[in-house]
This record gives structure tokens, C-alpha cells and sequence, in this order.
């Protein structure tokens, strides 16, 4: 009975104190949104205390192109995630189940990829991509990312674990090679693309030194690029209601996907261990 | 027999329409930075609206690219990435490093070239075309000109028993009224230190104190001057504004975050842009004054902001027109509007005959102190490498603001690393 | 007619076929990883600036003159130095909060969104508010202080504490990231060992440490080869919140290649740097190397 008890203490503390670090952890968000959506004052408070109001986010809305800049990051994420998809599913299912000379060395590559994050090697592809004459264009901010590894990986270990009786019983009845990819294959590797999905989208949709480099001009721009002009420019009448409505502007629909869709987000990161 | 007549009839349907598209104007890219408040964004994007109605033949795109920082970047790296703006607004400061990497072109053959063209060059004030030349040709155009100014709040003066009219009109008397000025809630007064900025403040307050009217560095930008003891003193006044008499904010306070707290009344002076009387002017609930930055030794003011530069390399029928949008810009009238709009300074002596300009200097005195100021203005610093060279003066005066070093040592290690940097040229 | 395919052929048509497969996704990598890395080394070992035609062989030079520079070291020190104020921290914190929320409940669901919704923000945007929250006076941190009865700190331009202040900023944002993958080892472990330990009479903490933490250690290890290569390579707050200020106190090695390569236009300098962090990130991913090898020699 007394061990019962303990143990409903010990349950309840826990939750208590799950909850206060939640709450901690949300003091950003909810300062971030209350500031963005009331009357701007010179005096910065963590809860609002002024009239609540949709003005900051007009100002920004016309200050800056955000409806171009989401059309382009729009843009950018679906074409990269599909080139990405068709290109991963390809190579997956080579790495899968075919055996050629030179396999250990993709293997090699593969991990290269893995182990060093794109932004770090900005400059030479920046040299790569200014001699392809691709400065300043959708597809060179997209170029690098066309063959991901991480997907290709992932794939590759779900299509291993898919019978081959599967596949052989497909060509037996006359399907050719795309057929049997298409029909058998990717249907059983659902949750990988899901989870690469959610990747690929949220790493791009926040990627943000690579497109700075590659884009000029605001037909190419992406919304982390024009919130960091916006945010580093010198705009100076009471700027963090400003900035906050900005950068609402750009969160917003990814967070409320992830809102919405929380354990598919979290699996997705747990599954492809690695933000691309 | 009848499809194959719909193709060709299709093909030179297409073929026409991609003839009509070659006769589309001639379609210019500009890059422009703004580093004040305000609105001067949409201001130049409408300017260039106009100028593209009035040349149906020409369309000049104005892209916003940020900060000057981020501007000078983009500028680089589209011009290294081989796809440059035509024309572009980037600091006066840039002009060696554009003209010893070959970025920009020089102008002098467009001028000599165009009619009006000597007229209009030697119409801007000299102040400003000071720093538009290498090596004797002409680099860039006058633009979104600056000098620094004090803006003090008259109604803190009045508070605190000095009189509103009567700011510090030297470094005695500056630290005399800060010290006054400064109470619990408001120190009195601030200097942006952070990277980008200081080098700017710093240039006033070695022209202050010098003692042969050379500041930081010779005209040719090959040399510069950092550990010269008059610059040691200047730069010995901030930090005992900040450590001995506490009435400066400690530590680097951002060029962004000062006209906010000038205006919430936290700083009762604040050395900032000329580029921001607008935004302050539309802002302020409380009477403010704009004044001559206080003299040292003797009156002295950084000038600065940005001027055209056209991209070596592009065509000769886009360097005329690049050519007709900088004269369009830079028209009396335009940069009469321009100055008024923003609070930056008008950069031609025609400009000042203008009625619109006549009747806002009436109105607004306080645009004039800009102008008065001009005549003890110097360029802030310029040399070769300018953007490294900047980043050497700003980390070592960042260096002697946070203790780790003294206003001594740190302006003898930017001495080095600046003849370091300058090693090539000289 | 009959087609007569020796076993030769089959193999050759089977080896085209793969590299067809693999072909637009290798060329990709080829061109964008493998080259890059290549080029890197090369160019590290010239002289390249801007307004240089082509690049000028210099063997080791770079390395000799940034082992001499006093701002590189202050770079690699602040860059080892930040690894460790939010590397360790955050997956300490990630393991905890991992712990915490490693139950069932209708609030849970809710606190796990809490503790992770950091991760799905962009690091500009972060940067943005935290640079705000840090302002210096009127943020709300200085703000907090001053309640307190403390001073305004205005952490970003001090320093020794700017990089403390941003670790903070980071380790907010990362530990919710790291807690996921903590989340899903704890949930692999069998429930039946842990009820096997209560039953021998093991108290929390005995579990704690001599069944929970080994069964972890996979898991350990492959969460601090993400958490060091994820925070080798943040640039974008410093971009936003202090560009290096005071003096290079908050410059980390991303940062600094992203100005030597952009600003200063030095490519030389800056392959150089890329190649010490492409070293760095070797040395850090080692462990997962070897336990990602295994896993494909025995899928």
C-alpha cells in the first residue's frame, strides 16, 4: 500500500515537472506569437500588454515579397523532393539488390555524404555551381541535394526487407523492371518515403547559408534568405514586432504541420537519424 | 498534307512571337542595400518605376540585397559567380576594391562621352565626389549619401537643467552633459560598436582629433593610421565614457538597436545617420534636436553611405543605359525628393536651389545641420580591401570596448594587420 | 530467331543495369560531394583571391600562416569550445526529457511536442527572437536579470558569455531533437529485463545506470556523432545575432569560411579552413562509420 503511494508521488512528480519544462520550453514561441499579433510598444514584455492586432504582419506582408519568396521556397521543396524521390528510388533499389564492381565504393560515398553536411563545403560548390552558370537560379539551389544519400540509404534498407518472391512473382507476370519498382517495391517502402518526406521538406523549407550564397535575385530568393535580409537590415522603428511577424510569416505552416502530424515528424527524424 | 501546313504555319507563328520577345526592352538588373529606417526600399523601387515608364526602351529591375555588409557579399558573389547586376549601389568605401579586382568599370569615357555629362559630375558637392575617384578616374556616382549627426533629446536637456538649444559642442562638454543626462533608467549617450558600424563613429573622432587633417588612412587607400597617439586618445574617450564616468552603455551596443532606445528616451544623445532623421522625425513623442558632432581638436564628421557603380564587362548599349538610369536617379529633382524623403543628404549643390528643398529646410531645420556639417566631413575609412580592412579596425576596437586589451594595443595590432593587408599595394 | 545470352552477357546487361539505376543520383554526388572534397584540398594548398586569374601553388602556406594567426586559434577554440557547452548538455537534457516522456498519458503527446517543436524551426528564425530575448536592457533575459535584482548583462557583446548565451539558445533547440532518438531506444528496450531488475529489488537509479545506460549506449553513440556534426556546422545564428562580435569572441569555423570564402573573397584561406573542418568531422563521425558499416554487412 505505502510502496503504491510512493509510486503515485514519484508518477505525479514527474508529470509535474514534465509540464513546467514544457512550459519553459514554450516561453519563446509564446512571446514570439503574442508580440507578432499585438500593437508594437517600446517597452518589450513576455506576455503582450498592448491591443491585439494584425498590423505588424500587413507591414511585413507588404515590406517585404513574402508571397513571391513562399511561391519559390514552395517551389524548391516540391521539385527537390521529387527529383529527390525519383533519383533515391533508383539507386536504393540498385544498392538493394544488385551486385557490381565498385559497390564498396559508392558505399563510400554514400557515407561521405552522410558524415558532411552540404553547408560545409560552400565554397567549392559555390565555384562548381558559378562555372555550370547556375548563380542565381532555382536549380542551383537545388543541385546539391538531388541525390541524397540519406534517402538512398533508407530505401535501400527497406526494400531489403521485402521478399524477393515479391519481385520474382511480378516478372513472372511480364512486368519489366520500372513495373516491378513502381508496383511492388515502392508500395511496401510507404513508411520510408514518408519519413523522408518530412525531412527533406522541413530541411528544406529551413535551409538557409546555401540558398543566401546561390540567390540574388527575390524571383529566387527563399523565405529564410528574405527574413534574414528583413531581420539585419537596418530597420530601426521598433523592429522586434517587426521581426516576430516575420518570422511567424515563415514558421507557420511547418509548425502546424508538425502540430498536426507531431508522431509522424518525430518517427520520420528517428528513422532517417540524420536531418539529411 | 493539311497537319504538316498547321505545323509550319505553327512554327512561324512561334518564330514571330520569339522575334516580338528580342524587341522587349532592354532589361537592366540593379542591386541596391538600405541600412536606415523607414521606407527607402519602396522609395527606390518607385523612383525606378517611373524612370522605366518614361524609357519604355529600357526596364531597370532594382533588387533590394540587405545591409551594406550583405550587399557588398552579393555583389562579389554574383559578379565571381558570373552572373552580375548591371549597375549596382554598394559603399563609396568599395571603390578600390572594385576597381583593383575589376568589378567596376571606370566611368570617366561615359562622361566624356555624354553632353551634359562634365556638368553633372561637377555639379555634386565635393565632399561627396571625394571618394569616387582611383587613381584619378571617376568609379561611382554620388547616391544615398550620409554623414553622422547627433540626435539629443531637448526635453532630457530640459530636465535635467541644461539648456535645449545648447548641445555639446565639444568632447569636454559631451562628457560634462552626458554625465548630467545619465540617471537610473537612461545613460546619456550612445556610439554603435558592433562590427560594421564602429569603424564609421571612429573616423569622426580621429577627424576630430587630428592634428594634419589626415584621419585613418592617405587619400590613395595604400596606408592607413590606426595607432597614431591622437587616435589612441579618441579612442581612450570611448572607453572612458563607457568605464570612468558610466554614461555609455557598457559593452557593444547595435547600430539597429539605437534609434529604439532614443526614442523610448533610454539614451539621451546618439550618434547615428543622418539617413535616420525621418524615421526618428516621424517617431519621437518628445521635442529633439539634431546637432554638429561635438569637436575634438576640431570639427570633424564622417561621411558615407553608398554611390552607383556600373559592372565592368556588360555591353556598351547597357552601359549607356545603366549610365541614364544613374543620371535619372541622381537628377536635382530626384535627389532633392530623395534627401527629403529619407533624411539623407542631397548630394548636388543644384540640389539646394530647388523650391521643394527651400521650403523643407524652412520647415524642418533640423535637415539642414547635415548640410552645415559637410564642410568638416571626410570619407569614413577607405582603403584597398576595404570590407577586410574595416573588419580589422572594428575587431580591435571591440577588443579595447570589452578589456582585453588597451586602446594602445589595440590599435597597434590593427596597425599591423592592416600594413599586413595593405603589404601588396604599397 | 532465338537469342542465345551466355552467363557473361546476363552479368554485363545486370552490372549496366545497376549503374543505369544509380546513375542520376551518383552523378549528383560525384559533381557535389566527392568533387567538392577533391577541390578543397587542392585549393587549399594555393594562393586564391579575388581578382586572381587562376591559382597559384603555395604547398602548405595557408596552413603555416593560419597556424600563426591568433584569430584562427580563437576560432578553433571557440569552435571546440561551443561543441562542448551544447554537445553535452543537450544530450544529457535530450536523455532526460526522454525519460520524462517516455509514458502514456493524454498530456504526453502535447509535452513531447513541446519539447520538440525547436527542431522544426529554422536557425535563422531562432536566431531572430533569441537575439531579441539577449537585447541588450530591454530583452526579456536582461529583463529577467534586472527583476531579480541583478544588472543588465547584454550577454551578445560580452565575452565570455556570448557563447554560453547562444550554447543556451542551441541546447533549447537541440535536446528536443536528441530526446526522439533517446525516446526510441528507451522504447526498444524489453520491458521484461527492466521488470526482472525491480523484482530482484534494484531501486531507480541502480536500474538507471546498470541496465538502462548500457542497453543506451548505441544509441549514445550514434546521437553524439549527429549532435557534433550538427553543431560543426551552424553559421546561420552568428550571420544574424553578433557576426562574430566582440573581437571574434563568437566567430565558429562555419562562420569564419563563409567570410574568408565571401567577404574577403580569400578562396585559398578558406579551403584551407574547409579541409580542418572536413577533418574535424571525420574524427567525430568515426564510431558511426564503423556501426553503420556493420549494420550493412548483416541487413
Amino acid at each position: 500500500m505505502k510502496e503504491f503511494n510512493i509510486r503515485k508521488v514519484l508518477s505525479l512528480l514527474v508529470t509535474v515537472c514534465s509540464i513546467c519544462l514544457g512550459v519553459i520550453w514554450l516561453i519563446p514561441l509564446v512571446w514570439l506569437v503574442g508580440t507578432a499579433l499585438t500593437e508594437t510598444s517600446f517597452h518589450m514584455t513576455l506576455l503582450p500588454t498592448t491591443p491585439f492586432t494584425f498590423e505588424n504582419i500587413k507591414y511585413v506582408w507588404n515590406a517585404i515579397p513574402f508571397a513571391q519568396y513562399y511561391i519559390n521556397t514552395l517551389t524548391l521543396v516540391v521539385v527537390t523532393f521529387a527529383i529527390q524521390f525519383f533519383t533515391s528510388t533508383l539507386a536504393g533499389y540498385a544498392m538493394a539488390f544488385y551486385n557490381f564492381p565498385g559497390q564498396a565504393l559508392i558505399f563510400v560515398i554514400i557515407f561521405m555524404q552522410i558524415i558532411i553536411p552540404n553547408d560545409v563545403l560552400i565554397i567549392p560548390n559555390f565555384m562548381t555551381l558559378s562555372e555550370m552558370g547556375l548563380i542565381d537560379s532555382k536549380l542551383g539551389v537545388m543541385f546539391p541535394f538531388l541525390g541524397s544519400a540519406m534517402a538512398i540509404f533508407l530505401l535501400r534498407q527497406h526494400f531489403k526487407t521485402v521478399p524477393r518472391a515479391f519481385g520474382e512473382a511480378a516478372r513472372i507476370d511480364g512486368a519489366n523492371l520500372w513495373q516491378t519498382i513502381w508496383r511492388v517495391y515502392m508500395p511496401c517502402a510507404k513508411p520510408a518515403y514518408m519519413s523522408f518526406a518530412v525531412i527533406s521538406v522541413s530541411y528544406h523549407w529551413n535551409n538557409y547559408l546555401w540558398p543566401l550564397i546561390v540567390t540574388k535575385s527575390p524571383t529566387n530568393r527563399t523565405l529564410t534568405v528574405g527574413l534574414a535580409i528583413f531581420a539585419k537590415s537596418k530597420e530601426a522603428d521598433m523592429q522586434w514586432a517587426n521581426v516576430c511577424a516575420a518570422t511567424l510569416i515563415i514558421i507557420a505552416p511547418l509548425l502546424l504541420a508538425f502540430f498536426v502530424m507531431q508522431k509522424q515528424f518525430m518517427n520520420s527524424f528517428v528513422s532517417a537519424g540524420v536531418k539529411e | 498534307m493539311k497537319k504538316l501546313l498547321t505545323l509550319a504555319l505553327a512554327l512561324v507563328l512561334c518564330l514571330t512571337a520569339l522575334l516580338a520577345v528580342a524587341e522587349e526592352p532592354l532589361n537592366l538588373t540593379m542591386y541596391f542595400p538600405v541600412n536606415v529606417g523607414g521606407s527607402a526600399a519602396q522609395l527606390i523601387d518607385s523612383m525606378t518605376n517611373e524612370f522605366n515608364t518614361q524609357n519604355p526602351d529600357i526596364n531597370v529591375q532594382a533588387v533590394y540585397t540587405g545591409n551594406y555588409d550583405d550587399t557588398v557579399t552579393a555583389i562579389q558573389t554574383a559578379i565571381q559567380g558570373g552572373n552580375p547586376p548591371d549597375l549596382f549601389v554598394s559603399l563609396a568605401t568599395q571603390r578600390f576594391t572594385m576597381a583593383d579586382t575589376k568589378m567596376a568599370m571606370p566611368l570617366d569615357e561615359l562622361i566624356a562621352a555624354d553632353p551634359e555629362g562634365q556638368a553633372f559630375v561637377d555639379d555634386f558637392i565635393d565632399g561627396f565626389m571625394l571618394d569616387s575617384y582611383v587613381e584619378g578616374a571617376i568609379y561611382s556616382i554620388p547616391f544615398q549619401r550620409s554623414t553622422m549627426v547627433m540626435f539629443y533629446n531637448k526635453d532630457a536637456f530640459a530636465e535635467v537643467g541644461l539648456d535645449p538649444e545648447a548641445p555639446p559642442t565639444n568632447w569636454t562638454e559631451l562628457v560634462d552633459y552626458a554625465k548630467k543626462l545619465t540617471n537610473e533608467n537612461r545613460y546619456g549617450v550612445a556610439i554603435a560598436l558592433n562590427s560594421g558600424s564602429a569603424q564609421w563613429a571612429f573616423t569622426g573622432f580621429s577627424l576630430q582629433n587630428c592634428t594634419n587633417g589626415v584621419g585613418l588612412m592617405s587619400a590613395d587607400g595604400k596606408e592607413v593610421y590606426f595607432n597614431t597617439p591622437e587616435n589612441v586618445e579618441a579612442l581612450q574617450l570611448w572607453l572612458d565614457l563607457q568605464n570612468e564616468h558610466k554614461v555609455m552603455a557598457p559593452g557593444i551596443v547595435q547600430w539597429t538597436d539605437m534609434p529604439t532606445q532614443f526614442l523610448a528616451g533610454e539614451v539621451a544623445m546618439i550618434y547615428h545617420t543622418t539617413g535616420n532623421l525621418t524615421n526618428i522625425k516621424n517617431n519621437a513623442d518628445f521635442d529633439f534636436g539634431v546637432a554638429f558632432l561635438p569637436a575634438g581638436k576640431q570639427w570633424g564628421a564622417p561621411t558615407g553611405g553608398g554611390n552607383f557603380y556600373i559592372t565592368n564587362g556588360i555591353s556598351e548599349e547597357r552601359q549607356q543605359a545603366a549610365w541614364k538610369y544613374i543620371k535619372f536617379m541622381c537628377s536635382t529633382e530626384n535627389a532633392a525628393q530623395w534627401s527629403i524623403d529619407t533624411g539623407y543628404v542631397a548630394t548636388r549643390n543644384s540640389c539646394y536651389e530647388t523650391e521643394v528643398l527651400k521650403e523643407y529646410y524652412a520647415s524642418f531645420p533640423q535637415a539642414l545641420v547635415a548640410y552645415d556639417q559637410l564642410q568638416y566631413a571626410q570619407p569614413e575609412l577607405t582603403t584597398y580591401n576595404a570590407a577586410e580592412m574595416w573588419r580589422i579596425l572594428n575587431d580591435n576596437i571591440q577588443a579595447a570596448v570589452i578589456g582585453e586589451m588597451t586602446a594602445e594595443e589595440a590599435l597597434q595590432t590593427a596597425q599591423e594587420q592592416g600594413d599586413d593587408l595593405l603589404f601588396d599595394y604599397q | 530467331m532465338a537469342r542465345i545470352t551466355t552467363a557473361a552477357q546476363r552479368r554485363r546487361k545486370e552490372i549496366a543495369t545497376a549503374y543505369m539505376l544509380l546513375a542520376p543520383a551518383l552523378l549528383v554526388m560525384l559533381v557535389f560531394t566527392v568533387y567538392p572534397v577533391l577541390r578543397s584540398v587542392f585549393l587549399s594548398m594555393t594562393k586564391y583571391r579575388m581578382g586572381m586569374e587562376a591559382p597559384e601553388w603555395i604547398w602548405f602556406s595557408n596552413f603555416q600562416r593560419l597556424a600563426g594567426n591568433s584569430t584562427f586559434w580563437k576560432v578553433m577554440r571557440n569552435t571546440v569550445a561551443f561543441a562542448l557547452m551544447t554537445v553535452i548538455p543537450s544530450m544529457v537534457l535530450g536523455l532526460g526529457l526522454a525519460m520524462l516522456v517516455n509514458r502514456e498519458g493524454r498530456h504526453i503527446g502535447f509535452i513531447r511536442t513541446a519539447y520538440f517543436y525547436p527542431s522544426v524551426m529554422p536557425m535563422i528564425a531562432i536566431a531572430s527572437i533569441w537575439m531579441f530575448i539577449y537585447m541588450a536592457g530591454n530583452g526579456l533575459f536582461d529583463q529577467m536579470l534586472i527583476k531579480l535584482g541583478g544588472q543588465s548583462m547584454n550577454v551578445l557583446s560580452d565575452k565570455d558569455k556570448v557563447l554560453p548565451a547562444m550554447a543556451v539558445m542551441y541546447v533549447w533547440r537541440e535536446a528536443g531533437y536528441l530526446m526522439v532518438f533517446f525516446l526510441s531506444g528507451l522504447q526498444s528496450i524489453n520491458g521484461d529485463v527492466l521488470e526482472a531488475a525491480s523484482i530482484d529489488g534494484a531501486t531507480g537509479w541502480k536500474t538507471f545506470r546498470h541496465i538502462t545506460l548500457p542497453l543506451l549506449a548505441p544509441t549514445t553513440l550514434f546521437v553524439s556523432t549527429v549532435a557534433f556534426t550538427n553543431c560543426f556546422k551552424l553559421a546561420d545564428h552568428v550571420i544574424i545575432m553578433t557576426e562574430g562580435a566582440p573581437n571574434n569572441a563568437s566567430t565558429l569555423l562555419l562562420y569564419y569560411i563563409y567570410q574568408q570564402g565571401f567577404t574577403n573573397m580569400n578562396y585559398g584561406v578558406s579551403s584551407a579552413l574547409t579541409v580542418i573542418m572536413l577533418a574535424m568531422l571525420l574524427v567525430v563521425s568515426l564510431p558511426r562509420f564503423f556501426s553503420e558499416d556493420r549494420k550493412i554487412h548483416y541487413a
